[in-house]
């Protein structure tokens, strides 16, 4: 179908229809393989304790150090895609670091995105001085790489993974908050507001109205474009050892600990939680690319 | 009945000898026959017909005003003749026939031979229609140095020429400019000097004036007629202002939906509009000084990719017949030399042989 | 236009300003940067004794004036781990760093540019669906592990290429491609979106209606327009590079100003952490300045929009 209607359909049948038929619509329409993905992950995560064959973070009885897969020599079916350094099942521990993946992802976008439209709200509606700080912080903030800023502040801050979704969070909310205040910019000029101002609402009542839903659309595209970026960003801390801390289960760390021998040729240890990363960002990158098309097709260059 | 007579356009159309009558003779210069171009969307699955068997035909020095509602396919039949449509457009029939060739069964390398040379078009805006990194002398000398292959000292003499030609003052100094030193009107002249720079025998120009301020408007209308004057070119003029059509034109061809509604020589058109649609657009052009409300023409544009059955305009038209709901209306050639896409003028003083049958 | 470049400075150095104290304040809320260097088993004489050595005892206000003052003589401090000045540690792996990031923003345009045009010029054909992919990928693959992919590849398995230090060419290939992968794709992104830009521009449409030969059209009158803001990219891009590879300057031991930040890091350096993340929010407030005028200068039509 066109991209045009598509709004005007979905006002049309939020009414109607409520919103669980709208989500399930959604998902249908969704591309495929990044749904699956994603929904098989979330499973993954949330069921983890009982997925996982053995405990993450010891060693698993009977088997040795540096194991190979199942197929390789010296592989056994109780270990599935090996062991590490430790001797711990590397499923197990890609299973439950599939957990603080998505909780950083969607936690630190969650963080990003509510500090960010509420900036970018505030600065695009109220405008004079407030606009002016925002934006000012909000250049300083952008000036620095986001992986230097995050790898600073967690390196002060110290290692957790709810320090590191605050470090997220705090690094990445000056995107939105550019692109909600230019939003909102528009918005102030449209009519509806225009009028509900005349009719003596609140600035208060302006924004929870007509500004907010106006711009939840956009806050939604950002934020699935952003878990990704997030998702990559905590690998990354906990690769430097900056971000997750062991013996927790965390991709980045699997990778970071991985390093050491990966002269040694052991490269299961390696390769596996790279791929799990890979294709998270991916479904990610794919669904949000979707949701932009779908939602707002303005915001292509983003 | 006569809702708009010439006395109610800004301008009367003033006809002197021209040399186009005399040329008249020699055949047209262009004949456009029956061309119809569909946009194909959706893998093919949706076809919008945006120029549905359109036909016209112009003679040497000749001006037709091309006229219609944005979206009425008046751009996509100039583009057509030049054979540069979008991707997703093509010519489904009909013949282009420019100079006894048919340019519709030709190459896009032949077209390309014939394209700023033979045929030369002017697009609307000049503010983007120049390319902001080239000089204005490359931009002038790219027809000559690509079709005539002019080199060095002649190419440079031939651009300072064009560009004197559109009334550039010291073109030896402007050609070195870039379009961002130029005005408006300016950049307007030199895309004239670009369409001037093959040596056309046919111009089109797709609304150059819209974007233009009144008095420079005016100024650039006269230089292409007295351009006209001199060269014999022929002219397509595409527009919406049918001011602009009284004072340039020699017919006029109006345009609703993808159809050519209405055709006629431009003192017939004024004076007696045999379509309901024409004459609704006659009633539309606002009068100096009048304090009488702007007549709009009532009901919604229509949708190019949903048309009513029956004639495209009856949702809209105040005379509509009951036939016009369910039975297209072909051509109906009158006497005075118009032709008129309606039911209403069905009988009325038809010329003979050329009765109006609608194809399915 | 002087009004131009004066407010831009200016907003510039606001910027600035609040990144140094935002970096200033972060390092000095965060817990007593003295006690985390100190050894566990040090009196608290010795701390005060220390943070009088250091100048962390006066008051919060004084302690930025006199960074800020030292920041202006181009002195960041000095470094607690190797007693020397940041800036001379800092200017002696600078080099190393450029050095990367210039290699890493060669194969980004040498990867990007060309996809992104023939994709543009074929756009939704299979080449397109290629480079769409690939843009993709680029996202989608951190470039630490692509690095560590990398190593795996060329220096375990195949033997070709040393896996760590600073050298000849065969040191900076797999740190520059780990690097720069990232931004090929954006660079990808950029000259399709661009290119597809330009070639439905009017004076596109007017050059074809001249009736020139399409590769005169598309490599003559497209191709600069659309390559402006490519370069442009690629010149910010550069300098964000050499300042953000620090995961690649661990994983290669490449001895630039990013494992500099890290050393900082794991020794409690912070006068090191503070002056080298000081002045990548220098660089680049520095190179957007530059392009900002730059750009002003070149297009007119800049000067008059804002």
């Amino acid at each position: 179908m066109a991209t045009i209607p598509a709004n005007t359909r979905l006002a049309s049948e939020r009414a109607a229809a409520g919103r669980l038929r709208l989500v399930i619509k959604a998902v249908r329409e969704a591309p495929q393989a990044a749904v699956v993905i994603l929904g098989g992950l979330m499973l993954v995560a949330i069921f983890a304790d009982l997925i996982a064959p053995h405990d993450p973070t010891l060693p698993v009885q009977g088997a040795k150090v540096f194991d190979p897969p199942f197929w390789m020599e010296g592989g056994r079916a109780m270990t599935l895609l090996g062991t590490d350094f430790q001797g711990r099942d590397i499923l197990s521990r890609l299973i439950h670091g599939a957990r603080v993946s998505l909780i950083v992802g969607l936690m630190g976008t969650l963080v990003a995105g509510s500090i960010g439209t509420a900036m970018g709200i505030l600065a695009g509606y109220v405008g004079g001085w407030v606009d002016q700080i925002i934006m000012r912080v909000t250049d300083a903030w952008l000036a620095l790489p986001a992986i230097v800023f995050a790898i600073f502040l967690a390196a002060m801050v110290g290692p957790s993974m709810w320090n590191i979704i605050v470090i997220l969070g705090a690094v990445y909310w000056t995107r939105y908050a550019r692109v909600i205040r230019g939003e909102v910019l528009t918005l102030r000029e449209r009519e509806f507001v225009k009028l509900a101002e005349i009719a003596g609402a609140s600035k208060l009542r302006v924004i929870k109205r007509h500004i907010l839903p106006n711009v939840m659309n956009t806050a939604t595209v950002l934020a699935s474009l952003t878990v990704g970026v997030v998702i990559i960003a905590e690998a990354s801390l906990s690769f430097l050892g900056v971000g997750v801390p062991p013996p927790q289960p965390a991709w980045g760390l699997m990778l970071s600990e991985a390093r050491s021998t990966l002269m040694a040729g052991q490269w299961w240890l390696t390769v596996f939680p790279g791929l799990c990363i890979l294709l998270v960002v991916l479904a990610t990158q794919l669904f949000g690319d979707w949701l932009r098309v779908r939602l707002d097709p303005q915001l292509r260059n983003l | 009945m006569n809702v708009g007579g010439p006395d109610m356009a800004p301008h009367t159309p003033q006809r002197s000898s021209r040399p186009g009558e005399a040329a008249a003779r020699l055949g047209p210069v262009l004949e456009v026959s029956d061309l119809q171009t569909h946009f194909f969307s959706f893998g093919g699955s949706r076809v919008v017909k945006a120029v549905d068997r359109v036909s016209f035909t112009l003679h040497e020095g000749e001006t037709l005003g091309l006229v219609g509602e944005s979206g009425s396919g008046k751009t996509t039949t100039c583009l057509s003749i030049v054979g540069l449509l979008p991707r997703a457009a093509r010519i489904v029939g009909g013949s282009v026939v420019f100079e006894g060739e048919d340019l519709t069964r030709k190459s896009q390398r032949e077209l390309r031979r014939i394209r700023g040379r033979r045929i030369a078009v002017i697009l609307q805006d000049p503010m983007v229609s120049l390319n902001p990194l080239f000089t204005i002398f490359r931009q002038v000398a790219e027809p000559a140095f690509f079709h005539q292959h002019l080199r060095g000292r002649s190419l440079r003499e031939r651009v300072q020429h064009l560009l004197r030609v559109v009334r550039i003052p010291s073109p030896e100094w402007r050609m070195r400019e870039y379009p961002h030193q130029m005005s408006g009107g300016m950049r307007q002249r030199i895309v004239g000097a670009i369409a001037l720079a093959g040596g056309p025998s046919l111009v089109i120009a797709d609304e150059p004036t819209t974007n233009l301020d009144v008095t420079i408007q005016a100024q650039y209308l006269d230089l292409l007629k007295d351009i006209q004057r001199e060269t014999g070119v022929a002219l397509i003029f595409v527009t919406h202002n049918l001011g602009i059509v009284a004072k340039m034109c020699d017919k006029v061809a109006v345009m609703y939906a993808g159809k050519l509604i209405e055709r006629a020589p431009v003192r017939e058109l004024f004076d007696d509009p045999k379509h309901p649609y024409t004459r609704a657009l006659l009633g539309a052009v606002p009068k100096l000084g009048s304090k009488e409300p702007l007549y709009s023409i009532a009901g919604q544009p229509p949708n190019l990719a949903n048309l009513p059955a029956g004639c495209s305009f009856h949702p809209r038209c105040p005379e509509a017949l009951p036939r016009c709901v369910s039975e297209e209306p072909g051509d109906f050639h009158l006497g005075d030399g118009s032709v008129a896409r309606c039911w209403l003028v069905e009988g009325k003083n038809e010329a003979g042989a050329h009765r109006g049958r609608a194809r399915s | 236009m002087l009004e131009f470049v004066v407010r831009r400075v200016l907003y510039s150095i606001v910027t600035l300003f609040i990144l140094s104290a935002t970096i200033f304040l972060v390092v000095r809320f965060t817990g007593d940067p003295v006690a985390l260097m100190a050894e566990a088993s040090a009196r608290p004489e010795d701390l005060d004794r220390i943070r009088q050595q250091w100048g962390l005892d006066r008051s919060w206000p004084v302690q930025y004036l006199t960074f800020m003052q030292n920041a202006f003589k181009g002195e960041l401090g000095k470094s607690f781990n190797y007693r020397l000045p940041v800036s001379e540690l800092y200017f002696q792996r600078l080099p190393n760093s450029l050095t990367l990031g210039l290699v890493a923003t060669l194969i980004s345009l040498l990867i990007g540019v060309p996809a992104g045009i023939i994709s543009a010029v074929k756009v939704n054909s299979w080449w397109d669906n290629v480079a769409k992919g690939v843009a993709l990928l680029g996202l989608s693959i951190p470039g630490f592990w692509l690095g560590l992919v990398l190593i795996l590849v060329f220096s375990v398995w195949l033997r070709w290429l040393p896996t760590s230090g600073a050298g000849d060419w065969r040191h900076v290939v797999m740190p520059a491609l780990a690097l720069g992968w990232y931004f090929a794709a954006s660079m990808l992104r950029l000259t399709r979106s661009s290119m597809l830009e330009v070639l439905g521009s009017e004076y596109i449409k007017l050059a074809r209606l001249k009736g020139l030969p399409d590769v005169v059209v598309i490599a003559m009158h497209a191709f600069k327009n659309a390559l402006i803001p490519v370069f442009t990219l690629a010149g910010v891009n550069m300098v964000v590079m050499v300042n953000a590879a620090v995961i690649i300057e661990v994983i290669f031991a490449w001895p630039g100003i990013g494992r500099l930040l890290y050393e900082g890091i794991f020794q409690r350096d912070f006068p090191l952490v503070q002056g080298v993340v000081i002045m990548a929010g220098f660089m680049i407030v520095a190179i957007n300045l530059v392009v900002d005028i730059l750009y002003a200068f070149i297009d007119p039509r800049i000067r008059l929009t804002r």
